[in-house]
C-alpha cells in the first residue's frame, strides 16, 4: 500500500509499500520519527483518507471509507464540550443509532473499568487531561469495533499521568482482547504495550524492522527496567537510527 | 465587604453626575429646550407613564423590534447555513452579500417606508434587514470553526453530513450564533427606530420625532432614558437564553464567575 501527497507529478510520498498483516487481538504498535507517515497511516486505515495505491483490508474487506467497526483514538481527547462525560461517550451510538437505552450500561461499565464512576453527568472541562483521555478511550470501545486505533494518545500527558495510563490500556486490552494499531513516538511504551513493535524510517515512510516482544503479561511498570526490556529498547533504537530517524 | 462598598461608590457617583447635572442647568439657567435638568426628564418620564402615553408607543416599538428580530435572523440562520454549507452556493452569493454588507442598512429606511407603508411592517421589514447581517455573518463563521479533529472523529464513526451537522457544527457554532443575536437584537431595535423616524403613526421614534417638533426636550430624554432601559430588556432576554444553552461555553462561563465575584 503507498500514498502521495499532491501532484501527480511531483508528489510526496507519504507512505511507500507498507505490507503488513496484523492478527486479530494482537496489540501492535508502531514507533517512528515525525514525518515518517504514521498518521498518515492510521488516517488511512481509519478510512479517512483514500491509499493511492494498493488497499488496506480489515477482515478481508477493503478499508474504502470510514467504517463502523474501527475505534479511534486521536493524540487529543476530541471531547465535545456540550456533552457530559456519558454524552460523550454515548456519541458513537447516537452517530450509529445502536439506542442509548442499550448502551448505557454498556457505556457505564465501560466507564467504572477506567475508573470514571462518579463522574458520568461532568462536563469534559471538569476533567484533567488524563481523565479526559480515558474517557475518549471508552468512547473509541463503546461501539465494540473490531480495530481500534490509537494515534500517539497519551503524547499530551504527563510521564506519571503516561505511565498509569499505559497499565490501564493494558488491562482493559487484555479484557477486551480487541486489534489494536498503537502508534507513539516513545520506544520504551511501544515496548511495554506491543505484542509487536513496527519502526518505521521517514521520507519515503516505509516498514522497516518489526520486532516481536515477548514478556510475559501483564507488564506491570517494573519491567522497563529488567534487562530483557532494556534489550528490545536498545535494538529498536538501533533501528530507528539505521533509518536515520534520530540523530 | 469589598464588593458591596464598591456598589455603594457607584451608585454615589450616578447620584453624583445626576447632582452636577442639575446644580449647572439651574446655575447657568439653561433653557429647557437646549438641556432640561434630571428632575425634569424624571417628571416627564413619570407624567408620560401617567397618562399612559408611553405604554402604547412603547409596545408598538417592542412588538416592531422582536417580530423584525425574529424574521431578520431567521433568514439570516437560513441563509448563512446554506452558504457555510455549499461552496456553490457561496460563490454565487458573495458579491450581493458584500455589497449589501458595506451599505448602511438604515440608510434604505425611506425607501422601505414607501414601498411597505407608514404601518407596522415596513419597521417590521427595516428591523429584519439591519437585524439580519451579523446573525449571517456569525452563523457562517460558526458551522465553519469546527475543529478538524472533531470532524475526523465524526467521520471515523461513519456520520453522514447531517449527523456532522447537527452534532458537531451546529453545537459548535453556538457561542458564535448567541453573539450574532445579541448584536441582531440591538441592530433591530435601531432599525424599528429609525424606520419610526423616517415615517410612522406610532411608536417611540415617532413620539422622540413628534417631541422635536414641539421642543419637548425633557420629554425626549425621558423616551431616550426608556429606550435604554428597553435596549438593556431585549439584551438580557437574549443573554438569558444564552446562559441556559451555552452553559459549557468558555466565555459564558468566565462571564458568570466574573459575575459572581463582582457579586461578592
Amino acid at each position: 500500500m503507498s500514498k502521495t501527497y499532491g501532484g501527480r507529478r511531483e508528489g510526496v510520498i507519504a507512505l511507500s509499500d507498507i505490507d503488513c498483516t496484523i492478527a486479530d487481538g494482537e496489540f501492535l504498535s508502531i514507533v517512528g520519527p515525525s514525518g515518517c507517515g504514521k498518521s498518515t497511516l492510521l488516517k488511512i486505515l481509519a478510512g479517512l483518507m483514500p491509499a493511492s495505491a494498493g488497499d488496506a483490508l480489515l477482515n478481508g474487506t477493503p478499508i474504502d471509507g470510514p467504517r463502523q467497526d474501527i475505534g479511534v483514538v486521536f493524540q487529543s481527547p476530541v471531547l465535545f464540550p456540550w456533552r457530559s462525560v456519558l454524552g460523550n461517550v454515548l456519541l458513537p451510538v447516537d452517530v450509529q443509532r445502536l439506542g442509548r437505552e442499550k448502551m448505557t450500561k454498556r457505556a457505564l461499565d465501560l466507564l467504572a473499568l477506567v475508573g470514571l464512576t462518579g463522574f458520568e453527568q461532568r462536563y469534559p472541562w471538569e476533567l484533567s487531561g488524563g481523565m479526559q483521555q480515558r474517557v475518549a478511550l471508552v468512547r473509541a470501545l463503546i461501539h465494540d469495533p473490531a480495530l481500534l486505533l490509537m494515534d500517539e494518545p497519551f503524547g499530551a500527558l504527563d510521564a506519571m499521568t503516561r505511565e498509569q495510563m499505559n497499565v490501564e490500556l493494558q488491562r482493559i486490552w487484555m479484557e477486551s482482547r480487541k486489534t489494536v494499531v498503537f502508534i507513539t513516538h516513545s520506544t520504551s511504551e511501544a515496548v511495554f504495550l506491543g505484542d509487536r513493535v513496527m519502526v518505521m524510517t521517514p521520507r519515503p515512510g516505509k516498514v522497516g524492522d518489526l520486532f516481536t516482544v515477548d514478556l510475559p503479561r501483564p507488564r506491570a511498570l517494573d519491567v522497563m527496567t529488567t534487562e530483557a526490556f532494556g534489550v528490545y529498547v536498545r535494538r529498536i533504537r538501533k533501528s530507528l537510527n539505521a533509518g536515520g530517524g534520530l540523530e | 465587604m469589598k464588593g458591596a462598598r464598591n456598589f455603594v461608590l457607584r451608585l454615589l457617583l450616578i447620584a453624583l453626575v445626576l447632582l452636577v447635572w442639575e446644580a449647572a442647568v439651574r446655575l447657568f439657567e439653561v433653557p429647557q429646550f437646549i438641556l432640561p435638568a434630571p428632575t425634569n426628564v424624571f417628571i416627564a418620564f413619570y407624567r408620560g407613564f401617567a397618562s399612559a402615553l408611553y405604554l402604547d408607543h412603547i409596545w408598538v416599538t417592542i412588538s416592531e423590534t422582536l417580530l423584525g428580530f425574529v424574521l431578520g435572523t431567521a433568514l439570516a440562520f437560513l441563509l448563512g447555513t446554506v452558504i457555510a454549507l455549499s461552496r456553490p452556493v457561496e460563490y454565487f452569493l458573495y458579491p450581493f452579500v458584500v455589497m449589501f454588507q458595506a451599505m448602511p442598512k438604515v440608510a434604505l429606511a425611506p425607501l422601505i417606508i414607501v414601498w411597505f407603508g407608514l404601518g407596522l411592517t415596513s419597521k417590521v421589514v427595516n428591523a429584519a434587514l439591519v437585524a439580519f447581517f451579523p446573525l449571517m455573518v456569525n452563523t457562517i463563521v460558526g458551522l465553519r470553526s469546527a475543529e478538524e479533529d472533531k470532524v475526523n472523529l465524526m467521520r471515523s464513526l461513519a456520520a453522514s453530513k447531517a449527523q456532522i451537522f447537527w452534532m458537531l457544527q451546529l453545537p459548535n457554532a453556538m457561542p458564535y450564533i448567541f453573539a450574532g443575536l445579541e448584536i441582531a437584537m440591538i441592530f433591530a431595535l435601531i432599525g424599528a427606530i429609525v424606520a419610526e423616524f423616517v415615517g410612522a403613526q406610532s411608536g417611540l421614534g415617532m413620539l422622540i420625532q413628534s417631541m422635536n417638533f414641539t421642543m419637548d426636550v425633557a420629554g425626549q430624554f425621558s423616551v431616550l432614558l426608556l429606550l435604554s432601559l428597553l435596549g438593556l430588556l431585549l439584551n438580557g432576554l437574549v443573554t438569558g437564553v444564552r446562559r441556559r444553552v451555552l452553559f459549557w461555553d468558555a466565555s459564558t462561563k468566565f462571564s458568570d464567575e466574573a459575575a459572581k465575584k463582582e457579586a461578592v
